[in-house]
């Protein structure tokens, strides 16, 4: 990721949000470049997933937001989603219950290809075969890590051309963890998939992320290669624990 | 309280008038006791397909905004109102014949439009506002279009028209005309399963079917289910949830319509306050069943048809509403869930 200078994908310039009276976002600037995969880390109530509801237009917000050139920061959430960038949200959100398939249907909502969204189901079970097995299963009763699978193979179902996904790992076990990162670090890269990633888990973000932006109480504090924040005495000693 | 009130006294009034005609019925020496027990079932059944198609409404409204929509029974009444003035200013009860039945579904489909449109502005102006506003601003809001609902219902009543008797009395029951003639349909014994029973069932059962499949298969009513469970999700995947909620009023409505034509030609009479009894009805069906379960309101609505009737016939008429209110208090306190409602919200 060298190249001469481009433009960016996702361009979120001087981000504010406020619940009721307390800013919680005081001026966040992020770019997100095509092909890239960003990551968004800070601790607990840093703002990370505030700033991705500001984005996807669930949260009122003020500040610019582009998006492919557009400027998206009015726009209502559908809309936002039709352009190409969708979310995985915090928590999985996934419709409980709907079962596995009406939960990717609902994924592909804005399309009306109904070819090219079976044939995006096939691919999206492909990508995680145990989607397959539990096909007519409400979604409510899968586990924590196969929801995960499902709420970002719904979120594929769209075809966005950006993802932004909120704290995969959170409350998964250690081996789906890393079959999520796997299919994220090697299948959706390698697709030419732009992705920012919100995480707690900032060792194993900044491994797998081209750049990287720290969120401390509401602003970013620090910006930098996935490899040069590694290094970071800072980062070191409040995020990565040693 | 005014409205408290008068509608203690409708339904007094109402549960002594049907005592009179059941004793009547009851004693008249002429029937055995199995006729009165399956005339009490026709009607019964009759009665609850009308009030679950009613309580469909409450249920698919309470399961997407969480909202008992208290306006729903007066929308039905004005659903009414509006069905006896095109049926008066038409003259469709004179057509006859197979005119007659075009007029009746002209009537029918007329009926459900209006509903449907008057419940989709409803959701605009009065709740679409409180989004974010506490459930209880919600339910005030939703009673004050109750309110308005049932002026406007006695507003219409006094119109100079000739079936509101030239607008003399606003607030007198109205005669519907019988578009369906009351001869048996099939008779068993002495007893009577009419032709407006028959137009019942014709009419409330495959509007049930067809609600199930949308329900089920269409991607509206997939994208319902999905608002219903999780709008934020709903709205990150593209879906307009707004669009989502209007069009859930829209049919709502519609059903309810379909449901008051059947209903006023069932009764043969139409008031301002029929709006309250409607909707109590239906509301203690859905809960029955289970509050936000489709399937639960339609079965709701059939017990709560046929112990109306059977309550009617076996007990008195004047304890039915006892009766049925009895029935609420013990859902709400031994099973608030209802019959088929789920344990509890799964939260992921």
């Amino acid at each position: 990721m060298t190249d001469a200078p481009r433009t960016p994908l996702l361009r979120v310039h001087g981000l504010k949000c406020s619940y009721g009276q307390a800013e919680v976002l005081h001026g966040v600037d992020i770019d997100v470049f095509p092909g890239e995969i960003v990551s968004l880390i800070g601790a607990n109530g840093a703002g990370k997933s505030t700033t991705l509801m500001c984005i996807s237009r669930i949260n009122r917000a003020s500040g610019r937001i582009q998006f492919d050139g557009t400027d998206i920061s009015s726009m209502a959430p559908e809309h936002v989603v039709r352009r190409g960038l969708v979310q995985v949200p915090e928590g999985r959100r996934i419709f409980p219950r709907l079962t596995v398939r009406e939960n990717l249907e609902m994924g592909a909502f804005i399309r009306n290809d109904t070819d090219g969204i079976e044939a995006d189901v096939e691919r999206v079970c492909g990508m995680f075969p145990i989607l397959k097995q539990r096909f007519a299963q409400q979604g409510g009763t899968l586990s924590g890590g196969e929801q995960q699978m499902l709420a970002i193979g719904r979120a594929l179902m769209s075809r966005p051309r950006m993802l932004m996904m909120d704290e995969p790992s959170m409350g998964i076990a250690p081996i789906l963890v890393a079959q999520i990162f796997d299919t994220v670090k090697n299948v959706l890269r390698a697709q030419g998939m732009t992705i920012l990633l919100v995480e707690q888990n900032a060792n194993a973000a900044l491994r797998m992320s081209d750049r990287a932006y720290v969120l401390e109480t509401g602003n970013v504090v620090l910006t930098g290669t996935g490899e040069e924040l590694l290094r970071d005495e800072r980062v070191r000693a409040a995020y990565l624990g040693h | 309280m005014v409205r408290a009130v008068a509608a203690v006294e409708m339904l007094a009034t109402c549960a002594l008038s049907r005592a009179d005609s059941v004793a009547a019925f009851a004693h008249d020496g002429a029937l055995s006791s199995w006729e009165v027990f399956g005339q009490q079932l026709v009607t019964g059944l009759s009665n609850g397909m009308i009030i679950a198609l009613i309580a469909i409404g409450y249920t698919m409204v309470y399961g997407i905004i969480e909202l008992i929509n208290f306006a729903h029974g007066d929308l039905c009444m004005l659903g009414a109102f509006f069905a006896l003035t095109v049926v008066g200013a038409l003259g469709v009860d004179q057509w006859g014949g197979a005119g007659g039945t075009a007029g009746l579904v002209m009537v029918l489909v007329g009926t459900a439009a209006f509903c449907g449109s008057l419940n989709w502005s409803i959701n605009w102006l009065a709740y679409r506002p409180l989004r974010k506003a506490s459930k209880l601003s919600l339910l005030v809001s939703a009673i004050g279009a109750s309110f308005i609902l049932v002026n406007l219902g006695l507003f219409w009543g006094g119109l100079p028209m000739d079936v509101f008797a030239g607008g003399t009395s606003s607030a007198a029951p109205k005669a519907f005309p019988a578009l369906v003639s009351s001869d048996p349909a099939a008779q068993i014994g002495d007893v009577i399963y009419s032709r407006t029973d028959f137009l019942v069932l014709c009419v409330t059962l495959p509007l049930m079917v067809a609600l199930t499949y949308l329900v089920r298969y269409t991607k509206l009513g997939k994208a319902m289910r999905a608002v219903a469970q999780n709008p934020t999700a709903a709205a990150l995947m593209g879906i307009d949830v707004e669009r989502v909620i209007g069009a859930t009023f829209f049919i709502g409505g519609a059903l309810g319509g379909f449901a008051t034509v059947v209903y006023s030609l069932y009764n043969q009479t139409v008031s301002f306050q029929m709006g309250y009894r409607m909707g109590m009805d239906a509301f203690i069906a859905a809960v029955l069943g289970g509050i936000g379960n489709l399937p639960g309101a339609v079965l709701g609505g059939l017990l709560i048809g046929l112990i109306r009737s059977m309550s009617d016939g076996y007990i008195e008429a004047r304890w039915t509403n006892t009766v049925v209110f009895g029935i609420l208090i013990l859902i709400l306190v031994f099973r608030p869930s209802g019959l088929l409602g789920a344990k509890l919200r799964e939260k992921v």
